[in-house]
């Protein structure tokens, strides 16, 4: 969809090119993720795509055709474009932004303002927001009007600055979940900028790691970048934590579940205790295959023969197969028994413990 | 207070409202003239400062403007285009004054508009041409827009000091309320000068309070009814 050949972008007044003779192919319908330390040129080189920054030499092709052919305005409106700052402009509405580029375009009125309301859906922005300006929204929400903005007249490309930088945590990550929710309804092919390694190996079906002046040290699935660093910098930038980074992306149902300590309703004091021995562990869940009541500890027993009127405690936690190994491995270090309970719905699949997940690291 | 009684009288006197020397006939050659150079120092000051400011170009050129303005006196003026229009037949008052007025007027429209233009947020500019606006859609549909509250803002401010400066052209022989002033002082009628200064400080407060209502109707309300967009500032 977008190839970069030998792409040279050298800045007035400098001597080391920005980017050096990067060459670079993204596929249709993907989210490729350019990520590296500040200087490396990933910003400068998303701006050249929506030629924002013109190359000094080399060639850019985007579905096939030269970004040179047509007049960088035409090439933009088939883009969209999400910034960091999401630069909303704060004198239109919230209806008016998202009706920019359609606006530019000419589009009928009628057409214009069922586009915007699809959008807003589609964005999960209430329609009585469509109305105010810029200045009354949160920044989650603006960000979300920013990514509509650029979907407006149905780009088949969406290029993202940094989209998610100016917003906290939490919000950060709520946004990155939408975007990859978005994507799999949309289908675009996505260039997107961070420096964050953790936002590129979430977001990112590949990734290109940048260094310095625009050399691409590694283009890669994250789970091979992950396994696979190709030299000393790419390690380097993905930190010393890159196994646990890779169990982010590995989902609980990947991996071989742990029947776990259950003892049926009917079982004696001698029993459960054996059970929590053989896992030696003070607690042990009641139930029976897939269906658990919750859990008690070993103190629970005292003075009594059976578990016939031990109370369950429930589970705090309860992961699902779709969370993730990182999740799992988060509780099963803060549940102190070193195993996080996996429920599917009510039906209980088994445990993850700490050794288990650590394989999947070490693999 | 007898005296005060007397410009009282003045403004009560029909005699004073009649005429081409009456006081609807000065106000409105005096709303003339302020409006035709003001007008025109907008229509020469508003192009090339939207340009200049819309390429973050020529800063020099406003800095120039503004002390110009500062340095170079209306009366100055008045007194060196008086002989220059006599001997090119465009006669004594008019022109010499009007040059005057549209000298006054230009320095702060230019300065205002180039600085509001250019200290637009340099995000929005961007995301206009990111979203494929040409210059002179981002200078219509953002830049203008956004620098709309400085830009009116100046046009106020120089039509204000237009109309409060007017009065010199009574001393090139033309008309406006200044002839009350003028006359009055040649004739030691100290009424007609309180009254003359009484109608030109009207004038300028109407010019003032019409001009911000404009303002107020004109300026995008998202500029007005809103904090500043700071991005990221609260989730």
């Amino acid at each position: 969809m977008i190839r970069l050949t030998e792409v040279t972008k050298t800045f007035p007044g400098t001597s080391k090119p920005a980017v050096d003779k990067l060459s670079l192919s993204i596929a249709e319908g993907e989210i490729v993720v350019l990520v590296g330390p500040s200087g490396c040129g990933k910003t400068t080189t998303l701006k050249m795509i929506n030629r924002l920054i013109e190359p000094t030499s080399g060639s850019i092709m985007l579905a096939g055709q030269d970004i040179l052919s047509m007049p960088a305005y035409e090439l933009r409106r088939g883009i969209g474009y999400v910034i960091q700052q999401i630069g909303l402009f704060p004198h239109k509405t919230i209806a008016a932004n998202i009706a920019t580029v359609p606006n530019l375009l000419g589009w009928s009125k009628d057409r214009t303002d069922a586009r915007v309301a699809e959008l807003a859906r589609l964005v999960e922005l209430s329609p009585e927001f469509l109305n105010r300006y810029p200045g009354e929204l949160s920044g989650g929400q603006r960000q979300r009007v920013g990514v509509a903005r650029a979907l407006a007249a149905d780009p088949p490309v969406l290029l993202m600055d940094e989209p998610f930088g100016a917003v906290d945590p939490i919000v950060r990550a709520n946004l990155q979940d939408e975007l990859l929710e978005l994507q799999s309804r949309l289908k675009k092919t996505i260039v997107l900028v961070t420096h964050d390694i953790d936002e590129a190996i979430k977001l990112g079906d590949r990734v290109a790691i940048l260094s310095e002046g625009g050399h691409l040290e590694q283009y890669d699935s994250p789970d091979q970048i992950l396994r696979n660093p190709a030299n000393g910098f790419v390690a380097d930038f993905l930190g010393s934590d890159r196994g646990i980074k890779r169990l982010s992306l590995i989902t609980i149902s990947e991996i071989k579940l742990d029947p776990g300590p259950v003892v049926p309703r009917s079982a004696t004091r001698q029993e459960a205790a054996a059970v929590m021995a053989r896992y030696d562990i003070g607690w042990a869940a009641i139930g029976d295959g897939t269906e658990v009541e919750g859990w008690f500890r070993a103190a629970d027993l005292e003075g009594r023969d059976t578990l016939e009127h031990v109370v369950a405690r429930e589970f705090q936690i309860r992961l699902s197969p779709t969370d993730s190994l990182r999740e799992a491995l988060d509780a099963a270090i803060t549940s102190h028994s070193g195993m996080a309970a996996i429920f599917d719905g009510d039906r209980y699949l088994g445990i993850a413990t700490v050794d288990d997940i650590s394989r999947e690291i070490v693999q | 207070m007898e005296f005060l009684g007397d410009v009282l009288a003045w403004f009560l006197d029909p005699e004073n409202w009649k005429g081409p020397a009456g006081i609807p006939s000065r106000m409105w050659e005096h709303i003339q003239i302020s409006v035709v150079a003001t007008v025109a120092a907008a229509a020469v000051a508003l192009p090339p400062a939207l340009w200049l400011g819309h390429r973050r170009r020529g800063g020099f050129v406003a800095v120039a403007a503004v002390n110009i303005g500062r340095a170079v006196p209306s009366f100055a003026i008045m007194a060196l285009f008086l002989p220059i229009s006599i001997r090119l037949g465009l006669g004594l008052g008019f022109w010499p004054t009007l040059l005057a007025l549209f000298a006054l007027a230009l320095p702060p429209i230019f300065t205002n508009t180039y600085t509001g233009v250019r200290d637009v947020d340099p995000a929005l500019v961007e995301a206009g041409h990111g979203m494929g606006m040409t210059d002179g859609e981002v200078l219509r549909r953002i830049e203008a827009p956004m620098a709309s509250p400085v830009i009116l803002a100046a046009l106020r401010v120089s039509a204000v000091q237009v109309v409060a400066t007017a009065p010199l052209a009574a001393l090139v022989a033309w008309g406006g309320l200044g002839r009350y002033i003028v006359d009055g002082f040649a004739v030691q009628d100290n009424v007609r000068v309180l009254a003359g200064g009484v109608l030109v400080a009207l004038l300028s407060v109407t010019t003032e309070i019409v001009l911000g209502a404009v303002e107020k109707r004109v300026v995008p309300k998202g500029l007005t009814t809103t904090e500043e967009v700071i991005p990221g500032a609260h989730a």
